[in-house]
């Protein structure tokens, strides 16, 4: 069998437990992709010697009957999950030669399932980008092409969806704070799922923003996403706000049957100024949804707009905290002073040094709305509109709506370096359909829906009610099926 | 509200980063830009809404007060950019 790491999570696994291929060819296949993709720069620290002693342990599993979720199946982890004796960085020269002595909950539950790992994956500093540009490896590129320029893969998990959409890897890890999984997704042509807050343990994860932040899986299909979330979700006593609620069989969940299923689509999400494929995109996705059965209703999520700018006072203002650990003195980077330098002098100058631009910008804008006489104009004003975007989304659930469908990103991917000069809030309006979501909470999905007219992947996400992501990803899977997206970029790497 | 170079220098302080003098201008200029985007709130009417503090309404789960980890000295310190006999290294301190 030739392209083994072109495989679908799902038809490796039923080939794997027929006997058809063993996890070393899988695994094998994988590396050596991944040793010919230095120009993607999707893989930072490569871990063959790991990935072929699971795949070892993997294929004895699979021999004695005994073969779990994932067993034997070669993902990549992005940077931010802290892996035990691994280059865990978050793209950041802060944490330089920092190997941790533990294992996040997510990645051990994904071993513990038989997933193998083949390394770290790329992403923007602390995952603060939409881009992949602010990484302290450089950019990771998109396998996407038209033209002589290259593209971005997106952020923050812009090396997660470069490496699944150019097969280095069957499926990846990703977190999403603002839209960090599902618009990377969007622009490569993969599946991404968010889930509900709370789902995914965020144990050794490396904080952003923590009453934001969650793990999901970035996947070639949806049902590689229902496969790969019930790996990685569970109660984990390790972190305070993960939910003590039971995993269901989201795999099993997967009929395609939406009839009778209320389909909103919030009228708020009609931007000025949208580029009129993506409302074509849009309109096309609502009609296949309704085609499937299900009841297409028009409803408001009247705070919309104010999403962005609330997410941009209350992500910094937790990142400047939970940055704060970094002063070197415990790990990582620390500067090199000079003489008669004291312990303020080695905070500041190892700041400096160790963060990048961007995430400096957002530490200091964080650390100006937590400050004494701007706290309750900005911090306390952001989570008071918070309250109000989730009340929105809480009133159109109880009035019967079962998903919400919009656009996944405002655009296509777009160059390297093409918003270099623009003002960082131009930046900011990527996440603006997905931001929403991790204000209130919930889950979403952004599922590959068409090409635009240069022939680059578009997505449409799918909004779901809280711990409801079985029905979100059997609605994403009638998506999926209607659209029949199956475009791959050409290997040009 | 508009931020001057003062105001930069003492949010960068506060942040314990070191920003040069000659690039708070332009470090005061992006925190405008930025709060301009934020003042948008200020439209929004907020009479009467508590501000949010856990967005699952889930009770934060409760534990015995007791150890469950430790005696790990040698793992504490591995990463460490200077320990000495078990110690954290950091500049004089105090006087």
């Amino acid at each position: 069998m030739s392209d083994l790491n072109k495989m679908t999570l799902a038809d490796a696994r039923n080939n794997l437990r027929a006997g058809e291929i063993t996890s070393v060819e899988l695994t094998e296949a994988c590396l050596s992709e991944i040793e010919g993709s230095g120009t993607l720069n999707a893989f930072v620290h490569n871990t063959p010697e790991i990935a072929m002693d699971q795949a070892q342990a993997a294929d004895a599993r699979i021999a004695a009957g005994d073969a779990p979720s994932m067993c034997g199946l070669p993902i990549g982890i992005k940077d931010l999950f802290c892996t035990k004796g691994v280059p865990s960085q978050a793209a950041s020269r802060i944490l330089e030669g920092f190997k941790p002595e533990y294992e996040s909950t997510v990645s051990q539950n994904l071993f513990d399932a038989g997933a193998v790992m083949l390394g770290k994956l790329n992403m923007d500093e602390f995952a603060m980008g939409s881009s992949n540009e602010t990484s302290v490896y450089g950019n990771a590129v998109n396998p996407w092409k038209v033209d002589d320029r290259d593209l971005t893969p997106g952020g923050s998990s812009g090396g997660s969806a470069s490496a699944v959409a150019a097969d280095l890897c069957l499926a990846a890890t990703g977190t999403d704070t603002g839209g960090s999984i599902r618009q990377p997704a969007a622009f490569t042509g993969i599946v991404g799922i968010k889930p509900t807050y709370g789902r995914c343990s965020r144990w050794g994860i490396i904080a952003f923003a923590s009453s934001l932040d969650q793990a999901g899986p970035m996947t070639k299909s949806v049902r590689d996403a229902a496969i790969m979330l019930e790996a990685m979700c569970g109660h984990d006593p390790k972190d305070s706000t993960s939910a003590d609620l039971a995993v269901p069989n989201f795999e099993a969940m997967l009929t395609g049957d939406i009839r009778g299923k209320v389909i909103g689509i919030p009228k708020e999400y009609r931007m000025d100024g949208m580029p009129a494929e993506i409302e074509k995109l849009w309109e096309n996705g609502t009609a296949m949804l309704k085609d499937a059965g299900a009841e297409i209703r028009d409803i408001s999520l009247p705070h919309t707009k104010y999403a962005l700018p609330a997410y941009y006072v209350i992500a910094p203002a937790e990142a400047s905290s939970n940055l704060a650990r970094y002063d070197g003195v415990r790990y990582g980077h620390r500067a090199t002073l000079e003489a008669g330098d004291g312990i303020v002098d080695m905070y500041e100058k190892t700041r400096a040094e160790g963060f990048g631009h961007e995430v400096q910008r957002r530490v200091m804008v964080g650390t100006y709305v937590l400050s004494a006489g701007f706290y309750d104009a900005y911090y306390n004003r952001a989570r008071k509109v918070r309250a109000l975007i989730k009340k929105d989304f809480d009133d159109v659930f109880a009035a019967g709506v079962d998903a919400i469908l919009t656009p996944a990103t405002p655009s296509a991917a777009f160059g390297l370096g093409e918003m270099k000069d623009a003002d960082p809030v131009q930046m900011y309006l990527n996440d603006v359909f997905t931001v929403t979501v991790n204000l209130a909470g919930l889950p979403g999905i952004s599922v590959p829906a068409g090409l635009d007219s240069q022939g680059l992947p578009l997505g449409l996400q799918l909004i779901g009610k809280p711990w409801e992501e079985g029905d979100l990803l059997n609605t994403a899977y009638a998506l999926e099926g209607a659209a029949g997206y199956v475009a791959k970029p050409s290997k040009w790497w | 509200m508009s931020i001057d170079t003062k105001t930069a220098a003492k949010v960068a302080h506060l942040a314990r980063i070191r920003v040069e003098d000659d690039a708070l201008p332009a470090l005061a200029q992006e925190f405008n830009n930025i709060l301009g985007f934020i003042e948008q709130l200020n439209e929004v009417n907020v009479d009467g809404v508590e501000p949010m503090t856990s967005v699952t309404p889930m009770r934060l789960k409760r534990r015995e007060d007791v150890v469950t980890d430790g005696n790990m000295p040698e793992k504490v310190m591995s990463n460490a950019p200077d320990a000495r006999e078990g110690f954290f290294a950091v500049p004089k301190v105090v006087e």
